[in-house]
């Protein structure tokens, strides 16, 4: 079925599914069966695949709708409609600013900003490197400790402008040091 | 029901006597037990690793102790907060205990059991005579834990520690008397739903069970979506069997056999604790069939929602269960009579069924005694912003806005003004500080334009901008408009663009007529509550606070100095400090230059007005303001430093 829905692409469309992309269908090609036909499973299923994958690939949604017997608009009508759900891949440190009413009077707003600025990316985007995503989320709940950011899973509480520039260093640092590591490794093994 | 050989109650206090004792075993430990709070609030302020810094410690000096994670106080100022419970002391409380805290406590007091650390104490759970107690702090003494009695006490992952203080008894004892008799409880304890509309619980519950249909549905509604409210998450995080306990007393009331938990996608910690419960609880036969043996049987399942606002609406919510766009739908018919598959679904709030178990076990007329006449019980409120103790605060219905803020939450922080207090979040209304005597109960708020939604209360100072408050709302809500009804999706689109036209200076005077005249559209012309309350964070401000929207139009001017288009900042050259970078350093854009005195400057094209220079600044010299419209910068005839003079400097 993938590749009857690869070849109804066209050849830009066809390019622009990597290797990656290509790995995590075969997968859901895979998954979906475990799951019953019914349309109400749509929203299970959808959040089956973006938890396993982190994303939605367009793809996925066509296998979805094939699967539960509906339209591709229909299943594009819900995935869009609901907040949960991304149509790209979140980078390896997604970056969420929380810009609930506590944050946003605290300034949830700038660090957004501050976020953009350093790593040149615009909310909802990926880095290219694939490194960090940037997001913002209504509330996460930590309003007492307001301004929030989530970075991966961890919560960061009190966030300031600078704090956004040591939580990013904070991530290069562990980037390089787990690099050198490797390195090391590599050579000792060697 | 006919009475069996073995009741129901009976069944309960098997397991009850089993799930004390261990419980005892726990409360007079040999060996110190730590509680360390780990709901989602405690993890973000570093619990995980405070737990991590006792092990270590522990582990080094060779001493044994328990260490239990237990849910959620409600007082995140504290957070993480940790109570010790060492041989010989009463079980004490400790606030913003970090993984450093840690440490010292375990070498000072569980070591040599001498030093108790009165720095990090906040008191004894119970009154002592050698250490002040929980209840010498108005937080405490104000409250009124009715449903949050026990949370931040028990374990949320042990159903023993909820058994052990009286778990369950209610639906035992419901299960005896039968479901008509809970109904008859309930409705005459008038519980009214905390989900924000008020609804007599009993009310619907009755509607449902006079349904002939079967098989019926009851919903435990979740899907907490407000920004600024957080205490259904923290009641499943920290007591999830108070909450199965009231979805199976409200099923036995309606006669459902299934009961489904809606919880958001984005409360991972609060799904993963209630599936865990539910398993628990039906390894115990509280949940599944034949309920401790009285012929009554109740499927409870999980459904994540995936967040949408509009779902917390009630037939939004069956959409979306059903696989659809979550869509509200016109009522009648209500969902107690045709709700999922067109069968009777009694859909209630966290908080209203975590109340149900308490209404049951001490009666209706004692819940009555709290509270109000027309809104008995308490609220729960998530109080946060510019107080001094921010976090969950569960009050009696009745008291003042003034009471919550100043007695109970220790008033305004940093000595500065109250403002305003928003309540009831993007459905809720800014009051302003003359409209403090208001009372809390579900009435009195909808007389003055707020309501009380879902609990959430926000307290602002001098320093926040109501038309930003205004247009942060209206953005809020638009992005949430199902898009169903025209005068919604449109409406707050132009009400939006309008307040953010004003934001940014560009504001006219008779948009405010419009603003007005479009807010009433939306209200008339809106299917469900989020289209019919979407205005009234722009009405309360506009008839409040309508002097800041015509400094906003009229002189361009934020009074709060909050709009960033219509602020700047300069620095002071009189206080400000030759030779020091303070600034420098945390300039995001690198806008502060080194004047020809060798004094600092901001260069007005590159600032980004974030602010943070003015925290940067040493409150010694306190050299960085803010001014309103940005043509205040006086003219100070800065020259910056020239470059060879820069070179020189560089090169010694």
């Amino acid at each position: 079925m993938l590749d009857q829905l690869l070849a109804a692409l066209n050849e830009t469309e066809r390019a622009a599914v990597d290797e990656e992309e290509y790995q995590i269908l075969q997968a859901v090609v895979d998954e979906l069966p475990a799951f019953s036909h019914e349309v109400s499973q749509l929203i299970p299923i959808l959040q089956e695949i973006q938890g396993k994958h982190g994303y939605l690939p367009r793809l996925a949604l066509d296998m979805v709708a094939d699967h539960v017997q509906t339209t591709i608009g229909k299943v594009y009508g819900i995935a869009t409609f609901y907040n949960q759900f991304r149509f790209n891949p979140p980078g390896r440190n997604p970056i969420k600013v929380c810009l609930g009413t506590a944050c946003h009077v605290k300034g949830g707003e700038i660090l957004l900003e501050n976020f953009e600025r350093r790593l040149q990316i615009k909310v909802g985007e990926t880095s290219d490197d694939r490194e960090y995503s940037l997001e913002r989320v209504a509330c996460i709940g930590c309003c007492a400790l307001a301004p929030a950011v989530v970075v991966g899973e961890k919560v960061e509480a009190y966030v300031t402008p600078s704090k956004v520039e040591g939580i990013i260093t904070e991530i290069e640092v562990r980037n390089e040091m787990a690099a050198r590591e490797q390195a090391k490794n590599d050579a000792t093994s060697e | 029901m006919t009475q069996l050989a073995n009741s129901p109650k009976e069944h309960l206090l098997v397991h009850a006597e089993r799930a004390r004792e261990r419980v005892k075993e726990l409360k007079e430990s040999p060996v110190p037990v730590i509680y360390v709070g780990c709901a989602t609030c405690g993890r973000a302020a570093g619990a995980l690793e405070t737990i991590a810094g006792f092990e270590e410690v522990l582990k080094d000096n060779g001493i044994e102790a328990r260490i239990e994670k237990v849910g959620c106080l409600g007082h995140c100022y504290a957070e993480p907060l940790v109570i010790i419970q060492n041989p010989g002391f009463p079980a004490l409380l400790y606030q913003k205990i970090g993984a450093g805290e840690a440490g010292i406590l375990v070498r000072s007091f569980l070591k040599d059991g001498s030093d108790p650390c009165y720095e990090y104490l906040i008191g004894a759970l119970e009154t002592d005579e050698n250490f002040p107690t929980l209840m010498d702090y108005p937080r405490y003494l104000y409250e009124n834990r009715v449903v949050m009695e026990h949370c931040g006490l028990i374990d949320p992952d042990e159903i023993d520690h909820y058994l052990a203080v009286g778990g369950y008894l209610s639906l035992a004892q419901g299960l005896e008397k039968g479901g008509e008799w809970v109904l008859e409880e309930v409705k005459s304890a008038n519980l009214r739903g905390r989900g924000g509309a008020g609804f007599p619980a009993g009310r619907k519950w009755e509607i449902a069970r006079k349904v002939e249909k079967t098989p019926k549905l009851v919903i435990c509604n979740g899907d907490e979506g407000d920004p600024g409210a957080y205490m259904d998450r923290t009641l499943l995080e920290s007591n999830p069997h108070q909450v199965l306990e009231g979805l199976a007393l409200a099923a036995l009331a309606v006669g459902a056999e299934r009961a489904l938990l809606y919880i958001r996608a984005e409360y991972p910690l609060a799904v993963e604790i209630m599936e865990r419960a539910i398993v628990q609880a039906r390894g115990k036969n509280l949940l599944g069939a034949n309920i401790l043996g009285s012929g009554f049987s109740l499927e409870v399942s999980v459904f994540k929602g995936s967040g949408a606002f509009v779902c917390g609406e009630e037939t939004a919510l069956i959409e979306s269960l059903v696989g659809n766009r979550g869509m509200p739908q016109p009522r009648p018919p209500y969902p107690a009579v045709a709700g999922l598959d067109g069968l009777p679904t009694v859909i209630n709030n966290v908080k209203t069924l975590s109340t149900v178990p308490t209404i049951i076990r001490h009666g209706h007329q004692w819940f009555r005694s709290i509270g109000t006449e027309e809104s008995p019980g308490t609220a729960i409120f998530s109080v946060v912003g510019e107080v001094e103790y921010p976090g969950l605060v569960e009050v009696p219905m009745g008291v003042t806005l003034e009471h919550l803020v100043v007695d109970v939450c220790g008033g305004i922080k940093d000595g500065k003004e109250l403002k305003a207090v928003q309540i009831g979040g993007p459905s809720g209304g800014c009051l302003p500080a003359s409209l403090m005597e208001t009372v809390i109960d579900f009435d009195s708020l909808k007389t003055v334009g707020a309501m009380m939604g879902s609990g959430g209360l926000v307290v602002m100072n001098e320093d926040t901008c109501m038309v930003e408050v205004a247009r942060y709302f209206t953005d809020f809500t638009q992005g949430e408009s199902c898009g169903n009804c025209t005068f919604c999706r449109i409406g707050t689109r132009h009400l939006r663009d309008i307040l953010h036209s004003i934001t940014i200076g560009e504001g006219k005077m008779e948009e405010l007529t419009d603003l007005e005249e479009i807010s009433e559209a939306v209200i008339k012309g809106s299917l469900c509550s989020l289209g019919k309350t979407a205005p009234n964070p722009v009405l309360t401000t506009l008839r409040f606070f309508r002097d800041e929207y015509i400094a906003h139009i009229e002189e361009k001017r934020c009074p709060a100095k909050m709009c960033r288009p219509l602020i700047a900042f300069y620095i002071d050259l009189e206080p400000c400090a030759r030779g020091c970078d303070a600034c420098v350093a945390c300039c995001p854009t690198d806008a502060i230059f080194t004047t020809s005195n060798r004094k600092k400057a901001i260069d007005q094209e590159k600032c980004v007005k974030c602010g943070e220079c003015v925290y940067a600044c040493p409150p010694e010299y306190d050299a960085v303001r803010r001014v309103s419209p940005p043509e205040m910068i006086p003219d100070q005839g800065v020259e910056p430093l020239p470059d060879t003079e820069k070179e020189k400097e560089e090169s010694k």
